[in-house]
Formats: C-alpha cells, structure tokens, sequence
C-alpha cells in the first residue's frame, strides 16, 4: 500500500520533471513572438465590397487568428453568394526564414485559410492552393511591419 | 546551352612523390601564415604558332594559378617583379637560392608546346625551395581555348601535393541569376566555373525556378520550377538543354537533391498543409515515401555514403535537424542548441554536417558532427543560407542577402564561400545578384 503510494508520487513527480524539462526546452527554443500577426489593412485588397482577400499569420505559425476567421467567414459567404466562382489561395512567408522551409510554410498557411472555407460550407473543388515562399513579397521593405504583411494567404479568382 | 564535354588528358612524366617535402601546408587550422608561392610565367617553345602566341597563355595560366591558390587563403603569391631566374631557365632547374631570397617557399614553373594536330602541351613542375627538390611534375594535353580547364587541373595537383587534400578547383557551380525588383524578381538558373568565369544561363526567367542542385555524377541538374504556375521538381540535362517533370505528384514538389549515386531524387511534397520526404528512382520512375509525420519535413540531404539522410522538421514546434536511416526509420534529432535550425547538408567527407541557424534574429552558416556534437559557427549576418560543400570538404558556398529599405531597395543576394576553419570569408562575383548556389564534384572526377 504504502509502496504503491510511493510509486505514485514518483511517478508523478517524474511526470513534473519531465514536463518541467519540456517548458524549459520550449522557452529556450522559442526565438520570436506568437501574437505578431498584421492586423491593418494596408496591403490588403478587396474581392468585393467588405470582403478583404488576404489573412495574416503570425511568424513561424499558421493557425488563423481570430481576425483571419473573421475574413474568411466573410469570403465563405461570397463564395457561397457567388458559386460559379473559383478562387486559389496563395500562401506566403516572410524572409526571415530558409527558403524551402518557407514553401512549406506558404503551403501550410494557404491550406489553412482553404480548410477554413471548406468548413464553411465551399466545396474543395472550387478552391487551388500554391505557395510561393518568400518569392513574393507584398512589401519589399525589411522590417517588421513589412514582414507581418508578407506572411500571409491571398484569395485570387481565378474566372 | 550545350556543353561541350571537356576532354584533357594528362600523364605523368616524371614524378619524385618519394622526395620528402619539408614544406606542407595544415588545412586543419585557420590559415593566418599562408605560404609563400612564387608562380613563374610559362614559356613558349619554338613549336608555338603565331595565332597561339596572341593568347598570351604562358601569362594567363599562371595567373589563373595564382587566383585559385591565394583565393583559397592557404597561399601568398609573391610579386612577379622580384622573380630573378627567366621562366625557361626556372624551368629546367631553378637556382634555389634566388628563390630562397626572395622568401618563397616553393615555385611553380611550366612550359608550353604544340603537338601534332594542333594539342597543346602544358607541363608544370612544383619545386621545394627548401629542401631544393623537384616535388611533382605532369603535362596536360587540350585544345588551347581550353586553358582555363588546365589552369583549373594544375591547381588542384598544387594544392593536392602541398596539402595533401584533394583539390577543388576543376569544378563549377550552379545558381540562380536574380534581377528586377523585389516584389516582381526575375530568377534564372546559371551555371559558372568556380571562379566565377564562364557564366552561362540555361533558363530564360520566364518563370521562377529555385534551389538547383548538381548531380555528383553527371551533368544532370535537379532544380524547382513555376513552369505554368505548377511549382515542381525537374531534372535537367545541362549538356542537352533537355528538362523533365520529376514524377507526378497532385501538389507542389520542392527541395530536391541526388543522391550520391545519382539514381535517385530526394525532395519534399506538400499535400493538405503537410510536407514529407520522398525519393524518386531517375530510371524506375519509382517512388518511395520516406517520413510520414503531420509536420514539415524539407531540406533533404543524403550522407555521402548514401545510407543516412540528414532533414529539417518541426516536429518539436520548431525547425530543427534530424537524421534518419535512406529507408526512413531510426530517426533521430541532433540539433539541440538554442535557435531553429534548417538546410543541413552532409560534407562529401561525411563527417560533417552544415546547416543554417536562426538565433536572435541573425542567420549563421555553421557546422555540427553528424550526431550533433561539435557545433561550429562559421560566420554570422543579416541573413545568409543555403551551404553548399566544394568536392573536398574544406570549403562552402552559400548566398547572403542585405536588408532593403522601407522602399524596398538596397537589397541583394550575393555568392559567398568561406573555410570550414570560418575563415577566408570572400564574396564570389557574378554579373547579376545570385542565390542558392550548388557546388559539383570534380570535373575531372566524372
């Protein structure tokens, strides 16, 4: 009894270290910030009245935020307003990061942006996905603002 | 666009590999002594025609020499105007003590003469000062516009006799040519001898192509290109001009290289926001999925025994190196410093690995063991990426971009090599800005 007991503090205790070894793994492997997605509107173009084309992601990530939800529910009720139309989304990185690492990135960001449409009713059918890396900035400047512009997935019509 | 195969030649006449050399060059350490060479002007025998004598090759060889010896850092060349001894006397046996005095340390000497047909003879002979012996002599037969080649071969012997590495020099280097402004650049696959002579472009810029890669074997190119807006890996024939679709994947193939043999393609291929590592057989068509985890898995490298395969993953949350068996288990993660890690790419040696770190903002070329261990920084800046091992593991290319303005200008992306000691960092010349250089193997080597 007092043996299982034991075991069990161990356990646990072996459970906090090893969780313990993790945080710290994770804090010192963590080079930039998870809230710098771009929240302005300054690059952004419109498929039509309030429907913005592009979302933006944060460095390194490609979960949507909640602003980027936002945009694609509204492109999500275009599209389904509109369905003859089909759209490819392009997905970008920022140049602060290896190319071919950032083709993938560009890929993994657009197919999030898609899969998010896809949940709201569009069918896959109607929508392409490419990346172009960091190949195409939106703005060639390098700081950070401009780099929060360029990690991004576009809307672009393609009938 | 087509190549002509380059075909040259050599015997060797006389060698005294049994003399002991008293000078040698260490390789091992960061050069800050390099050794003092003086290299003589060639002479031209009476078989030399006029038309040839315009070329003035018993100049530009040499010079040529000289160039890759002290670009390679090991090597101080001494001051043509301080040679006493003509070339043809050197040739035939230098009076080691002028050269004593003037403090060289070894010298190279050659003569050039016209065979039948029309081939050119170029004999070089590589002397001790200090031990006042012959070291090693060779001839080489080409073509006489074909001079750079043996320029390239000669320096090769030179630095293989006086470091007793191979050399590098007989080699080219494949990039890709950028111009046009940075929102809409115009990219273009080029191919150059090492020393930046010779650049020919083998694609148009009509789309974007990127990260071409030699095949150590061949003169196949594998490289990734936008062609009608389908980003896919190709393989390209740089004799021929000829290019083919690497496999038929229903989505974006990128990252390619050889394999050591020169059999294979390994690559990445994205599908529904998740990148894993492939191979393609060139011959079987046959392809193989090597990873299969949720996370990106790019930047495949084989070892150059063709048994492991070094790649970049975040399946920790962040980009990092890992190794794995060629059939894609036993995979294990071996960058453990602080930063993300990406591009490693296995020395030719096989011992080393180099890769790309981001730490703080800054990129670094360094250099780790294949376990992990012995992780050396090599040079640190704005941003740079994308190692690429000369065919003797001492050196690598990589490019190096600067920041642009808030308008978008000022920046570029330029070729740069350094020693894997981290020193002799220099800048490699090209017409146009240039990025994701390839470097071959040996040329003489194929």
């Amino acid at each position: 009894m007092l043996l299982n007991k034991l075991n069990k503090i161990i356990l646990a205790l072996t459970v906090t270290l090893f969780l313990g070894a993790c945080a710290t793994q994770q804090k010192a492997t963590t080079p930039t910030p998870t809230d710098d997605a771009y929240t302005g509107t300054e690059t952004v173009k419109y498929l039509a009245d309030g429907v913005p084309d592009r979302v933006f992601f944060a460095t390194n990530k490609s979960d949507l935020t909640s602003a980027a939800s936002a945009t694609l529910a509204k492109q999500a009720a275009y599209l389904k307003a509109n369905p003859n139309l089909n759209v490819v989304l392009e997905g970008h990185a920022d140049e602060r990061g290896t190319r071919e690492y950032n083709l993938a990135l560009g890929e993994r960001r657009a197919t999030a942006a898609k899969n998010y449409l896809i949940s709201n009713g569009i069918a896959a059918n109607r929508i392409k996905v490419i990346s172009y890396g960091k190949e195409k900035p939106a703005n060639p400047a390098s700081n950070a603002l401009a780099w929060s512009q360029n990690r991004r997935a576009v809307t672009v019509k393609t009938n | 666009m087509k190549y002509k195969i380059l075909k040259i030649i050599f015997i060797f006449f006389l060698l005294t590999q049994k003399t002991f050399a008293l000078v040698s060059v260490d390789i091992t350490r960061g050069n800050l002594d390099p050794l003092p060479i003086a290299i003589s002007n060639f002479y031209l025998d009476t078989t030399i025609t006029e038309n040839i004598k315009k070329l003035s090759i018993e100049n530009k060889i040499p010079e040529l020499i000289q160039n890759n010896l002290t670009r390679s850092g090991l090597f101080f060349a001494l001051e043509k105007k301080s040679f006493i001894q003509k070339p043809d006397i050197a040739h035939n046996r230098p009076r080691f003590e002028d050269w004593a005095f003037i403090k060289a340390q070894v010298l190279v000497t050659g003569k050039i003469s016209l065979e039948k047909e029309g081939r050119l003879k170029v004999e070089f002979k590589l002397w001790d000062i200090v031990s006042a012996t012959e070291l090693s002599a060779l001839a080489f037969y080409t073509s006489p516009d074909n001079w750079r080649r043996v320029s390239h071969l000669i320096s090769d012997k030179i630095y293989e006799r006086l470091t007793g590495e191979k050399g590098y020099f007989d080699s080219r280097i494949i990039y890709v040519a950028e111009t046009g402004p940075k929102v809409d650049r115009k990219k273009r696959l080029a191919v150059m001898d090492q020393d930046g002579y010779g650049v020919k472009y083998l694609t148009l810029g009509n789309e974007l192509v990127l990260t071409p890669r030699f095949s150590p074997t061949s003169q196949f190119v594998t490289y990734m290109s936008y062609y009608k807006n389908l980003p896919r890996v190709y393989l390209l024939n740089i004799e021929t001009g000829i290019q083919d679709l690497v496999g038929d994947f229903p989505g974006m193939t990128f990252a390619p290289r050889f394999s050591p043999d020169g059999k294979k393609i390994i690559m990445s291929f994205a599908q529904d926001g998740n990148s894993d590592i492939y191979t393609m057989d060139i011959k079987t068509r046959i392809v193989e999925k090597l990873t299969d985890h949720p996370s990106i898995d790019t930047s495949p490298s084989y070892s150059p025994d063709g048994l492991q395969i070094a790649f970049n993953s975040d399946r920790s949350g962040f980009q990092q190196i890992y190794i794995m068996k060629s059939d894609g288990s036993n995979v294990k993660r071996i960058s453990f410093g602080e930063g993300l890690y990406g591009t490693p790419v296995w020395s030719p040696r096989g011992d080393l690995i180099a890769f790309t770190k981001l730490y703080k903002n800054k990129f670094y070329i360094g250099v780790m063991r294949s376990d992990g261990s012995g992780e050396r920084l090599l040079t640190e800046n704005y941003y740079q990426e994308a190692p690429s091992w000369a065919p003797n593991g001492r050196v690598l290319i990589f490019y190096r971009e600067t920041p642009s303005d808030v308008t978008g200008k000022g920046g570029g992306a330029k070729l740069w090599s350094i020693d894997l000691t981290g020193y002799n960092e220099r800048l490699i010349l090209t017409e146009t800005d240039a990025s994701d250089p390839s470097w071959s193997g040996l040329l003489s080597a194929k």
